[in-house]
């Protein structure tokens, strides 16, 4: 009798406090108040590591003390659960990294501030790198900087097997043979990340993607993309190419570092990894072999976002503004190596870096990611997928994908 | 009834336990009572979800888990059975291994009490982390193997299930080949075939490395229980002539049967609920072959903006566990 009237209380008193809680969270008003004035932006951002943080907080406080605001840098652990708990609190950071491959989901929950829809400025900056940050037709945001996929050629290894310049491979056929060049020497050719961000690119090499240009449709399941997992799949049955896993390396990049294998197909930010971890190692960059249908390779790349919700809109413009002028594009190159997201600034980019030529060269015809909100689970389904290539069949994996695709863009 | 002869006792006696009232009504009834709300609705994570705005599901992010065909489905069942394989060996091998270690150390130095139960307080990320370089493919698990000349499995990148591969070994079935009578028919999305995978190599060192950390933990509740074991007890087997063996089937392993509940209550609990682990070491890869709910729900909640789905499945979790441990109350109480 107590116990149950206990119960009762407890309950009756849970919700009186749920429902006030409820009205504590409430807010009517869709479009935040804007103050005009001084602001305190909060900034949030998944640094790559120190040398970014501190690239960017020395960049901040600059435009801090140039335009009498204020300007907070908050390195997330995990951005992406941070930012879900400040959206769902009401309370996001004003400005903030947003990853292409997640952009559409932010986008389509009506979180970010379509910004860069009116910028002039805008047009400065890659057209593939636009596409990535644009939904139903707007453009969101600006592209911080940008990285793409290209070749690297251990040197050591590659005259070990006897081979020169003229081996380096141009075509999918040239990088078969020279593979199993490399592999008669008793070297494992090419180690390749067992995912949709590098295999992806031979998807594009063979005239296919994921999905249609405008993310609204799903458009694996065609010839091209058969035939290049076909190829793939073709590689690693032959023991030509090998993931990082079979390697015993967390990713391609530790392998070719270790010597391992004659080459890898990472971005910029190997370079980084190999000075730090395995300084010896020499090796040369390439384009990425061209496929049946031309040049291909992926673009990854991270926005400046600024929250709908925010309270100093105007001032957080004014920042990312600030954060993506030539200029300071060049000098976050310098700081933490990568690659200007503006087309004025690659060219300047290339000639300071002219090791990097074959990233820059990628830029031009790079796919960013998929661009459709609510894949992420359908996309780790098809990680699954290609994890299991080697004894999988392409044209099931790719026939898996458009299904659940299909399902989480219609829906 | 509660007025006693010092006055209304009601009113101090509720005084007395609001503090307890308050804090768990506020941090853990409350906390409970929004997620259900939250599993109700297609909340997506932007502002409250105590408002209007917010689409009512009702019970349809439960209806998709069970109901309609689709990714939703295929991973949530396909997380139940990772999960459930994964339950069906921790539980009986810790517990085992619990009480043998606490037999063991039970006349023993403190030493080995520590020893055994250091695993247990050590942070579960750090030790999982270790267990990553162990079971690395040129690790310390497969040199030792390969002292005996067996080359060990890529553990952290073999989705092949343990069943599947003893029946592969016997003959009765080719991996590659799986037979069509299980791989055309299954049950809530998935084949038979796929049902019946066991374990994977993966998730076996999972497996390992939990029963290696907890079995410290319960060895301390064995032991505690064992040195409640009156000796008089145990002198009276022996006066009539029990043997070792005996003595401790007959008489140590009925006194403990209160501490089994208990150890096997928990493990049941804590190995349904598995998260930390399987975040550290493998996100539910290879091939979602380590997926569980647990990692599940706040991977559908926090990547894909589902909150509603998410909240549903760790229901659905709850719901689960609160059912298995019913059931494992009626199996004790009927041996009774």
């Amino acid at each position: 009798m107590t116990s149950r009237k206990l119960l009762a209380a407890v309950l009756a008193g849970s919700l009186a406090a749920m429902s006030a809680c409820g009205s504590g969270f409430d807010d009517k008003s869709t479009t935040s108040q804007q103050s005009a004035g001084p602001a305190d932006l909060q900034i949030m951002i998944a640094s790559s590591g120190d040398a970014e943080t501190k690239a960017v907080q020395a960049a901040a406080a600059k435009w801090a003390t140039g335009s009498g605001n204020k300007a907070t840098i908050v390195p997330a652990q995990d951005i992406v659960q941070q930012l879900g708990q400040g959206l769902a609190g009401s309370n996001p950071p004003d400005v903030f990294y947003v990853d292409a491959a997640r952009f559409a989901d932010y986008a389509s929950v009506g979180a970010l501030e379509p910004y860069a829809q009116g910028l002039s400025d805008s047009q400065a900056f890659l057209p593939n790198l636009r596409q990535s940050f644009t939904y139903e037709g707007k453009l969101y945001c600006l592209p911080k900087d940008t990285s793409t996929l290209a070749l690297q050629i251990n040197t050591g290894l590659w005259q070990k097997a006897g081979l020169t310049d003229a081996d380096i491979p141009t075509t999918w056929d040239q990088l078969r043979t020279t593979a199993q060049k490399i592999k008669a020497k008793g070297i494992t050719p090419l180690a390749v990340g067992d995912t949709r961000d590098r295999l992806g690119a031979f998807l594009v090499q063979g005239g296919g993607w994921w999905v249609s240009p405008d993310g609204k449709q799903a458009t694996a399941d065609t010839p091209q993309n058969e035939q290049a997992l076909t190829y793939v799949q073709g590689l690693l049955k032959d023991g030509l190419a090998k993931y990082p896993k079979a390697l015993d390396a967390g990713w391609a990049g530790e392998a070719f570092g270790q010597g391992k294998v004659a080459m890898t197909i990472e971005g910029n930010w190997i370079k980084g990894a190999l000075s730090a971890d395995f300084p010896a190692i020499k090796y040369t960059v390439k384009e990425l072999p061209a496929g049946p249908k031309g040049k291909g390779t992926l673009s990854f790349t991270q926005c400046w976002g600024v929250a709908a919700k925010s309270k100093f809109k105007q001032q957080a413009v004014a920042f990312v503004q600030a954060m993506t002028t030539a200029d300071e594009q060049l000098s976050f190159a310098k700081a933490f190596g990568v690659m200007p997201s503006r087309q004025d600034a690659q060219a300047t980019y290339q000639q300071q870096y002219p090791d990097d030529a074959a990233f820059v060269a990628g830029a031009q015809y790079a796919q960013g990611p998929v661009n459709a909100p609510k894949m992420d689970s359908v996309l780790a389904d098809l990680d699954a997928g290609l994890q299991g290539l080697q004894n999988g069949n392409p044209k099931a994996v790719l026939q898996r994908f458009d299904k659940n695709a299909k399902t989480a863009l219609g829906g | 009834m509660a007025r006693g002869i010092r006055g209304n006792e009601r009113a101090a006696g509720w005084l007395f336990v609001a503090p307890v009232v308050i804090i768990l009504g506020l941090f853990m009834l409350l906390p409970i009572l929004m997620a259900l709300w939250v599993s109700l609705t297609r909340w997506n994570g932007q502002g409250s979800p105590f408002t209007g705005d917010v689409p009512f599901a009702g019970a349809g992010n439960y209806t998709r888990l069970f109901t309609d065909e689709g990714l939703t489905r295929q991973d949530f069942m396909t997380s139940i059975r990772n999960n459930a394989y994964y339950v069906f060996f921790v539980v009986p091998i810790q517990t085992v291994l619990a009480l043998g270690l606490a037999v063991v150390v039970n006349k023993r130095k403190a030493f080995f009490r520590s020893a055994f139960y250091f695993p247990s307080v050590t942070s579960s990320v750090a030790i999982s982390v270790v267990f990553l370089f162990m079971f690395a493919n040129s690790g310390a698990i497969n040199a030792i193997l390969g002292v005996f000349g067996i080359s060990g499995p890529q553990w952290f990148s073999d989705p092949r299930g343990l069943i599947h591969l003893f029946l592969d070994w016997i003959g009765l079935v080719d991996v590659n080949a799986p037979p069509s009578v299980l791989t055309g028919h299954g049950l809530f999305g998935l084949s038979w075939w796929e049902w019946t995978a066991g374990p994977s190599v993966a998730m076996c060192a999972i497996i390992s490395l939990v029963v290696w950390t907890t079995s410290g933990t319960f060895m301390l509740m064995y032991l505690a229980a064992l040195q409640n074991v009156p000796v008089q007890l145990e002198e009276a087997g022996m006066i009539d002539g029990a043997s070792r063996w005996q003595r401790f089937r007959h008489i140590t392993l009925p006194s403990l049967r209160p501490t089994t509940f208990l150890v096997v209550t928990l493990g049941l609990i804590g190995t349904w609920q598995v998260f930390d682990q399987i975040y550290v070491m493998s996100q539910g890869n290879p091939a979602k072959t380590t997926l569980t709910p647990a990692y599940l729900s706040y991977r559908t909640a926090f990547r894909d903006f589902d909150y509603g789905s998410g909240a549903a499945i760790s229901f659905v979790l709850f719901l689960i566990i609160v059912l298995l441990t019913l059931l494992q109350r009626r199996l004790t109480r009927e041996r009774a």
